[in-house]
């Protein structure tokens, strides 16, 4: 391995072994994949933006109800999320330095530190999707939902307004179709990344060729990303009330 | 072996160093407890500004230094990344100027 990779810099055009013949030099082939990769990104933000518009329009025309709904989810376990997929993107950038330098070991054991915490973060989510289906908050016949509006609880009982039950079922609907989408993107993760650990076992990936953790890397990010907005949208509405 | 690899690393990619990762990962951990505090002080309309805000500023600290597009030297990606932007904003901004102003429904 040693000597492939001084072999690759110094007589990059020809004896890269990882470069397409379409490709002029090393250096081209990476910025068409990244370019490549940041391109379907931009079809996710177009994907996911579709969810937070309607997410927008609902939110504008229910306030109130949202935030009653919204008040049933856990901030804690929500907060403890962030910070697992926040600490995983640290695990992919060290991972991205690993590869870079050439230290196969190193490389490993942040890809096995992101997968790890990839399922922290599924294992907490599906303890949260459990609480909703025990109380009935989930969208369908046996929705049930009778939670006080935001602001409510400190009135005389027979003042106290409550949500109406159709739009909180609207939030969960939304809820669960944008963390659902964002757990089915973290999923997907988790399997790319178990590849990435076994190529990069096996010795793959060289500072000369390392383009698949890179693009794999990218994607996390982006993933992470949509959780940094959802965490605020979904959880923490109306809660100084 | 050192000096090969510095000079591929030269002509073409930027590899972060530890100390500014784990700087970017504490500002984005702070950022995070900053916005649950936030949550619950009054600020009227603002609550959801702020959130929003600081949202914002993860996800910026996120794509410039996790993502590397502070680095990287090839100007398709910041455009390319720009115009997701735009088009998701125009998404948002027209959808709302039809709902926002439905006055007769």
């Amino acid at each position: 391995m040693h000597n492939s990779s001084v072999a690759t810099a110094n007589h990059e055009v020809h004896d890269n072994p990882a470069l397409l013949h379409h490709f002029a030099t090393a250096e081209q082939q990476k910025d068409a994949a990244s370019l490549g990769m940041w391109l379907f990104l931009v079809t996710e933000v177009m994907f996911f933006g579709g969810m937070f518009c309607a997410y927008l329009v609902y939110r504008y025309k229910y306030f109130g109800d949202f935030g009653s709904a919204s008040q049933q989810l856990s901030i804690k376990l929500g907060a403890i999320n962030t910070a697992v997929l926040i600490c995983s993107s640290l695990t992919v950038v060290l991972a991205v330095r690993a590869a870079q330098l050439g230290k196969r070991t190193v490389l490993v054991f942040w890809l096995l530190a992101t997968i790890v915490l990839g399922l922290v973060f599924l294992g907490i989510k599906a303890d949260e999707y459990a609480e909703k289906f025990e109380k009935h908050h989930v969208p369908g016949p046996s929705f049930h939902y009778h939670e006080l509006l935001p602001g409510q609880a400190g009135l005389p009982p027979a003042d106290r307004r409550y949500a109406n039950p159709s739009h909180a079922e609207m939030y969960f609907s939304l809820y669960f179709a944008m963390t659902g989408m964002h757990a089915l993107h973290m999923i997907i993760g988790v399997g790319l990344f178990s590849f990435l650990t076994y190529f990069a076992w096996r010795g793959k990936y060289t500072p000369g060729y390392y383009t698949p953790i890179e693009n794999a890397g990218l994607y996390w990010h982006f993933v992470d990303i949509v959780w940094i907005y959802l965490f605020p949208l979904l959880y923490l509405i109306d809660r100084h009330r | 072996m050192k000096e090969a690899m510095s000079d591929h690393n030269s002509s073409s990619e930027h590899v972060s160093s530890i100390g500014s990762s784990v700087a970017i990962w504490l500002a984005l951990l702070v950022g995070t407890a900053l916005t649950v505090g936030a949550a619950y002080v009054d600020l009227g309309p603002f609550n959801v500004v702020v959130a929003l805000a600081i949202a914002s500023i993860k996800a910026t600290l996120v794509v410039l230094f996790f993502m590397h597009v502070k680095y990287t030297h090839e100007k398709l990606t910041k455009m390319v990344i720009a115009t997701a932007i735009f088009f998701f904003l125009i998404l948002l901004a027209l959808s709302m100027a039809d709902y926002g102003t439905r006055l007769w429904t």
